[in-house]
């Protein structure tokens, strides 16, 4: 078996750019008020500061706020969370050497959930107003990890199999948590609300939260590709990388920050959304394979394809009203998987 | 002195896999660590190229207390060859081998013309050079172990160290790898199983024993039917082969004695 050479992975990213402008517009267009791809790029590039562009406004105030207001941050934010988990997933499956890992293993999400859920049913923070349940959820995801993190250590050293058992025992004890909540509450619409939470949606997105998960990414993105090599080593082993000269707690405890921090920043915005993290870098190595100079930058431009449409397919299919994302993901992700795993000769990390 | 072990003592709960070893190696030596399983010829390299850390003792690389280093500038300087080496994820040949250009890159380096070069060159004397795009999974166990040693040579160190290379190969594998090997301009210290191997390519042998040096010296000083009978508890009988003029070993199985 061969990977493909270089200049055709080159290739295959200036496709996906290409993919991910074209779904970017088409999503826009899409909704109960259909709008021509002429306007949404006008709309969008009259918005670059101090217009240089010179674009003078043909289009009506409503399609103005539709577009700018509504549908384009919601388009940019599917981008952002399906790009970040993408890349935390391939993180993740490379520092615990595992193909089964998600970037939720560290109890992300299920810390997330807990916050989430206190905010929604008892109205934790409430003098924090719309931020309330971001806070909450990122405070929830950060408390979760560190109890993990300090789990995993042994003698100083982080043990892989230890933040493995460690991330499922402290999301098993989270999740109670939640559900405990779930029980106790006599609102029925509270608990709704919590599931469409725990299901994630991109539906609260707008240009002000869309900045901090932005930044995140970008930071953690630009890290992540500077370390390929490092990442590489990993897949090989403890060994391997220490005798090619890694300092491997050092990197560990920069990936464990770097993946938490973001999947932290990204559940708080659009709830625990799953499946993206686990199967999207799989699709990836099959295409390109483990080298994670490729597989980085194709798995942020294949997860934001995925996510962009999952999204515009969980606000059309039941409209007026909207499906939370995390069933699109893993209805339409988990077969087309499952369909690639039959197709292809694929080592996922087991001895041959 | 290149690659010294002063008094290395290793336990793992109370137990003392090491104890009190001590190895010197000069510069271009080729030595050979010989001992039945489970002597400590693993721990001792292990502790050498400093996955494990000894409770007594230092090993210094070209007069550097290793332990004091920093990974990356000890993988400038030795090239480790490890026993098992499963990949688990898919890399092709040219990748695994451009790994060993790690330690001498910077985070934001990309790989210059001149690290293509070596890593051309070290696949070329590896003889995988036309594996280079196949998938390492694909490779068979003496393709493996040859993109290996050609990854350590990529990392152009002045030391070497394998961990029994020969292990899984069939003879004619086992005489290329060894040869290879042997070519180099390096020091090597390599762990063997087979100990005909070793006093063909020697040039000075350790032999453990209950993790204790039993013997050290040339191969013909080492490998006497007596020591073969106390450390290795067979017997034997030694001559020297006819075309190599090295000493050969002949087992003799209980029944013909």
């Amino acid at each position: 078996m061969k990977n493909p050479t270089t200049r055709k992975i080159n290739l295959l990213l200036l496709v996906l750019t290409g993919v991910v402008l074209i779904s970017l517009t088409l999503a826009i267009m899409v909704g109960s008020v259909s709008i021509t791809p002429t306007i949404v790029w006008r709309i969008i590039l009259s918005h670059i500061p101090f217009n240089p562009l010179g674009i003078t406004s043909d289009w009506s105030r409503s399609q103005e706020i539709i577009i700018w207001q509504i549908r384009t941050p919601r388009v940019v934010l599917a981008i952002l969370v399906g790009a970040g988990l993408a890349i935390s997933g391939a993180a993740i499956q490379a520092l615990v050497r595992n193909s089964i890992a998600d970037p939720y293993i560290l109890g992300v999400s299920s810390g997330a959930s807990v916050g989430a859920t206190s905010v929604i049913l008892l109205g934790t923070f409430s003098f924090l107003g719309m931020y309330a349940l971001s806070f909450a959820a990122f405070l929830g995801a950060t408390i979760a990890v560190l109890i993990v993190f300090f789990l995993a250590r042994v003698e100083g050293r982080i043990s892989v199999v230890r933040l493995l058992l460690a991330g499922i025992a402290v999301s098993l004890v989270l999740s109670a948590m939640t559900n405990f909540m779930l029980m106790m509450t006599k609102e029925e619409g509270g608990i709704k609300a919590v599931i469409y939470w725990m299901m994630g949606s991109l539906a609260g997105a707008k240009w002000v939260n869309i900045m901090i998960p932005f930044v995140v990414l970008t930071v953690v993105y630009t890290i992540l590709r500077l370390h390929a090599r490092h990442l590489n080593l990993l897949l090989l082993g403890e060994e391997s990388a220490v005798t090619l000269g890694v300092n491997i707690e050092k990197f560990r405890l920069l990936l464990i920050l770097l993946i938490s921090l973001l999947t932290g920043v990204l559940v708080a915005v659009s709830g625990a959304i799953g499946f993206i993290g686990l199967i999207i870098p799989h699709i990836v190595r099959m295409i390109v394979g483990s080298n994670y100079k490729f597989v980085l930058p194709v798995s942020a431009l294949i997860g934001a394809i995925f996510l962009i449409w999952a999204d515009a397919v969980a606000r059309i299919v039941i409209a007026p009203e909207e499906m939370p994302i995390g069933i699109i993901t893993a209805l339409c992700g988990c077969p087309f998987f499952i369909w690639m795993l039959r197709k292809q000769m694929y080592s996922f990390g087991e001895e041959n | 002195m290149v690659y010294v072990a002063k008094n290395l003592t290793f336990a793992v709960q109370q137990v003392k896999i090491l104890n009190n070893v001590s190895i010197h190696i000069q510069e271009r030596e080729f030595v050979g660590i010989i001992g039945p399983n489970g002597s400590g010829k693993s721990t001792l390299l292990k502790n050498m190229y400093r996955i494990l850390q000894p409770q007594e003792g230092e090993v210094f690389l070209f007069n550097e207390n290793i332990y004091k280093q920093s990974s990356k500038v000890i993988a400038k300087q030795l090239a480790v060859v490890g026993q098992e080496t499963p990949v688990l994820f898919e890399f092709t040949v040219k990748d695994l081998v451009a790994m060993g250009r790690t330690p001498h890159k910077r985070l934001m380096e990309v790989d210059t013309k001149e690290d293509l070069i070596i890593v051309e060159e070290s696949m070329k004397q590896a003889g995988v050079l036309h594996l280079s795009e196949r998938t390492f999974s694909s490779l068979s166990g003496g393709e493996k172990k040859r993109v290996i040693v050609a990854r350590a040579l990529a990392q152009q160190a002045k030391v070497m160290v394998l961990d029994e290379p020969t292990n899984h190969l069939d003879i004619q594998h086992q005489l290329q790898l060894m040869d290879l090997i042997q070519s180099l301009p390096i020091t090597v210290i390599t762990a063997l199983h087979d100990l005909n191997i070793a006093a063909t390519y020697c040039d000075k042998i350790y032999v453990l024993k209950d993790g204790e040096i039993a013997a050290y010296g040339t191969p013909f000083d080492v490998l006497t039917p007596t020591l073969l009978q106390k450390v290795f508890g067979v017997h034997a009988e030694v001559s020297v082969h006819p075309v190599t003029k090295k000493p050969q070993i002949f087992y003799i199985s209980e029944q013909f004695l």
